[in-house]
């Protein structure tokens, strides 16, 4: 990776165009009406093609995604994506279907909503799914708005509470927060898992439902789920189950049959659709058989939902198939067992035992602090990855632990890439033992070096135009 | 690996798993398909849907996408990154992000533009909420009926579980009518106005002294707009809005049955904290290097959990990237001639139009761009069908009783003259 300095902005000169337009046909309409007319500069770049070409390709190479190595991002299933997807997605049949052709005339993009419902459901357990929401936490929202539509169709007004476990993804809250709902947390045991104990005083006639990330976010898989289900249900209440952490479950066990009434699935996760930089996602939402009717009274988004990330996902399905499909959760747990049992004596594992896709350590076992040395911190190993060419994990989540250092490898690394990942994790906490000034320095070999975040708050510079 | 883990088989992984919980027996899923089985499988479902001349906007508009967009978002360091949360190895996603929010502010004449959100209904649906936010002991937001549809649904979907209520305000000849906002303001209980710079008939609204009466009784303005056509017609900054907010598709996103789009969202400065979403910051690295951070995080989930401003996260990053080289591309020249060639096809298919007798003009006097609305004569009924016979996706029913038609710059006086011979033909 090399730095490259440019905005846009600055490879602009006056003048310069990257446009190829028709030669307009058509007598000249009557100009707008001088009150609706825009008065003010518009400054857009002026460029050329091969200007805007070079521009991009040189800021990508200041980019890693999963094509450039390793990326054990916990909670976000960095997986490979499949290339032939993004050849479904392009079809010209698909990419240029307007959204509000009629069914007639859209059967085949009927048919991959048809199909894309029922594998989800025979791979969940749920029984019907929307795909209106744009990713997760939008998938959340929608599943909120569910559990609610469905209390008060029943007349039963007064569920304006959910239970939301202390570990759980900060959208969990969130989600609530715009759907209406009033958060009661739950706390953990120290295994980890739920505390049964503590949710059953929080269950009563105000309590609409619970949302659980199962396995947790420490990768744990929680094993009271049958007790808690029959409790929240003895209430009155519906069990949401968050899917960014699906994953491990793929082909081994069904969200449905374990008593969750309504769950999310991350499309860009689970099922391998690429990221984006941040999106685009999709968030299709299950819900059992009862709680189906609840959906047409929502319209969460602009359309039918992410249909060229919907198409991506189905074509990664269908290349599984239910055999293939089997692997994907016991390989990815596999992968992660291995490495937290190979680096448990050099990182602190607060919690023993089988962890499921991810798992989370507490930082460095021996920090190399010393007199007038400040030990070396998550941060500082996360910098220190970068410089050996990994993505660093998901830090200082989830926020049981004061250094959380949360490791997702998925199902698609090869052992050689995990071995190699081990001896770099290895090497780092070996460096911080000898002297964290090492780490406390990192990244040293990136194209940029730590930035002044604080700064960047403080006196916010959020667009081209505040720098002039 | 299993004798590192210390476990016999792969099974032994899910012992913690009640066993009543593993699935037993095959799933319901077709049997694994090659990578040619995938192509031809996905050719024949394509091979379904009808290969139609799009002459139909209302929300998604067939502009043309040049070849550059998908070969550079296809480069798998911004497609197959995440968030940019180690920038050092995200400098790319964080540039164009910038530069995204640049563009946006300078579309829309606003400070603050954020990293982008789901699609424009949603955009929509968060100025909602930040409007409440922004303003005290206010419950009420007011819709413009002239709104989108699907703008409308999404927004009052939204209200609905965050205790919001929602006035649709009753259009008056095609336009939001600025007496009716009054009245409804007088009220004193309304945080925020949305209203459309275009509309759902086409119409470019004049929205002289909205600003100033919404601004009198202390709520917010919040103007939806087709970024497209920000190239020529009045700014939301310089309606004097607090809020812009719209769908990036306009700027060269391909149709795709409805997504994935990108909703933007730009604000005037002092709304800034209470913005929902990711947003970008230049500062420096040690080394006094212009570098990009993700920054003001404050306000998001994973730090303020129910407090937040919103709970997005995950947004439509790559599609920002999209808009970003759309723009860059076609510059300031480039953005207007997509504009006038639009507007022109659409005065002429219009005028073409009225000359079959078919149709009346609902809304003669008033200015639009690329769309417009027709009240047939007679019996619609079977229009919309007839013309897709003939390979033309037009004349799309709307709730009031009109047939909506768009131009693009893709459509061809050829194209607009068999489309007009087959309206004739009957």
């Amino acid at each position: 990776m090399k730095y490259y300095d440019k905005l846009i902005f600055e490879v602009s000169k006056e003048g310069r165009s990257g446009f190829s337009l028709p030669v307009n046909a058509f007598p000249a309409a009557p100009a707008l009406p001088e009150a609706v007319r825009r008065e003010a500069p518009l400054d857009l770049p002026e460029v050329s093609e091969p200007d805007v070409v070079r521009h991009y390709t040189n800021l990508s190479q200041m980019n890693f995604g999963v094509d450039t190595g390793f990326y054990p991002l916990g909670s976000c299933t960095m997986k490979y994506n499949p290339k032939i997807n993004e050849e479904i997605a392009a079809l010209p049949g698909f990419a240029g279907l307007h959204p509000l052709m009629r069914k007639e005339s859209t059967q085949g993009a009927q048919k991959v909503y048809e199909e894309m419902g029922k594998a989800l459901s025979a791979i969940t357990g749920m029984h019907t799914f929307t795909f209106d929401p744009c990713a997760g936490a939008h998938g959340e929202l929608t599943g909120l708005m569910i559990m609610r539509q469905y209390h008060l169709n029943r007349g039963d007004l007064g569920r304006t509470k959910v239970i939301v476990p202390d570990s759980a993804h900060g959208t969990n809250p969130a989600s609530a927060a715009v759907c209406g709902l009033e958060v009661v947390e739950v706390k953990s045991l120290e295994n980890g898992r739920i505390d049964v104990e503590a949710l059953r005083p929080l269950l009563g006639p105000d309590i609409a439902g619970m949302m659980m990330t199962n396995p947790n976010t420490l990768g744990l898989f929680e094993t009271e789920i049958k007790t808690i289900a029959e409790l929240v249900h003895g209430a009155g209440g519906l069990l949401y189950y968050d899917g960014a952490n699906m994953n491990p479950l793929m082909g081994v066990v069904r969200p449905g049959d374990m008593g969750f009434d309504i769950m999310h699935l991350n499309l860009h996760k689970t099922f391998s659709t690429p990221h984006g930089g941040g999106g685009p996602g999709s968030g299709p939402v299950g819900v059992a058989e009862h709680l189906a009717g609840c959906i047409p009274s929502l319209k969460v988004s602009a359309f039918h939902g992410n249909f060229g990330v919907i198409l991506r996902a189905y074509a990664y399905i269908l290349s599984l198939g239910k055999d293939y499909l089997r692997q994907v959760g016991a390989y990815a747990v596999l992968s992660a067992n291995y490495i937290k049992e190979c680096l448990k004596d050099v990182y602190k594992l607060p919690i023993e035992g089988v962890c499921k896709h991810e798992f989370v350590f507490d930082g460095l076992l021996n920090d190399g602090a010393r007199e007038g040395v400040p030990g070396a911190t998550t941060l500082d190993v996360a910098k220190r990855l970068l410089d050996y060419g990994f993505h660093a994990p998901t830090i200082y989540f989830p926020l049981l632990f004061h250094q959380a250092l949360m490791i997702e490898p998925t199902e698609t690394e090869s052992k050689e890439t995990i071995d190699a990942f081990i001896a770099v994790m290895r090497k780092i906490a070996a460096e911080a033992a000898e002297d964290p000034n090492i780490l406390h320095e990192a990244p040293h070999c990136t194209p940029i070096s730590r930035p002044d975040e604080t700064t960047a708050a403080r006196n916010p510079v959020l667009k081209y135009q505040d720098t002039l | 690996m299993l004798e590192r883990i210390g476990v016999d088989k792969l099974e032994d992984l899910y012992s913690d798993v009640p066993s009543e919980f593993l699935k037993k027996g095959p799933y319901a899923l077709p049997d694994a398909m090659s990578e040619q089985e995938i192509r031809d499988y996905f050719a024949s479902l394509e091979a379904l849907n009808a290969k139609l001349n799009v002459f139909v906007g209302a929300g998604a508009y067939d502009h043309y996408t040049p070849a550059v967009i998908p070969y550079l978002c296809a480069r798998s360091e911004f497609l197959t990154a995440y968030t940019p949360y180690q920038c050092e190895i995200s400098q790319g996603t964080l540039r164009y992000i910038f530069e995204y929010q640049s563009l946006i502010c300078g579309l829309t004449g606003m400070d603050v533009s954020n990293a982008s959100m789901y699609d424009g209904p949603t955009a929509a649906a968060e100025a909602m909420k930040m409007a409440i936010a922004c303003t005290r002991k206010k419950t009420r937001v007011l819709l413009s009926g002239t709104l989108l549809p699907n703008v409308i649904q999404v927004v009052e979907t939204y209200a609905r579980f965050h205790g919001v209520a929602i006035t649709v305000l009753p259009p008056a000849e095609g336009v939001t009518s600025l007496q009716t906002l009054e009245n409804e303001l007088a009220a004193d209980d309304v945080a925020g106005v949305i209203v459309p710079s275009v509309n759902r008939y086409g119409i470019v609204e004049d929205h002289s002294g909205f600003a100033e009466a919404v601004h009198e009784r202390k709520a917010v303005l919040v103007e939806y707009c087709d970024p497209s056509a920000l190239a020529v017609v009045k700014t939301p900054g310089e309606w004097g809005a607090d809020i812009a907010v719209g769908d990036g598709q306009p700027l060269g996103l391909p149709l795709c049955y409805g997504g994935p789009y990108v909703g933007f969202m730009a604000v005037k400065k002092e709304h800034m904290r209470k913005m929902p979403g990711r947003i970008v910051g230049q500062t420096v690295d040690k080394e006094g290097r212009r570098v990009f951070v993700l920054t003001l995080q404050a306000r998001e989930q994973h730090i303020k959990r129910e407090k937040a401003t919103s709970n997005i996260c995950s947004n439509e990053s790559l599609m920002a990237l999209w808009v970003t080289i759309y723009l860059s591309l076609m510059g300031p020249e480039g953005l207007k001639e997509v504009n006038r060639i639009s507007s022109d096809g659409a005065h002429y298919l219009k005028a073409e139009l009225l000359k079959t007798g078919q149709f009346q003009d609902v809304f003669p006097d008033k200015p639009f761009l690329k769309e417009f609305v027709l009240k047939p004569v007679g019996c619609a009924c079977q229009l919309q069908q007839k013309l897709e016979a003939a390979g033309f996706f037009a004349a799309l029913p709307t709730e009031e009783g009109y047939v909506s038609f768009c131009v693009t710059e893709k459509r061809t006086r050829a194209e607009i003259d068999r489309l007009v011979k087959v309206v004739k033909e009957g």
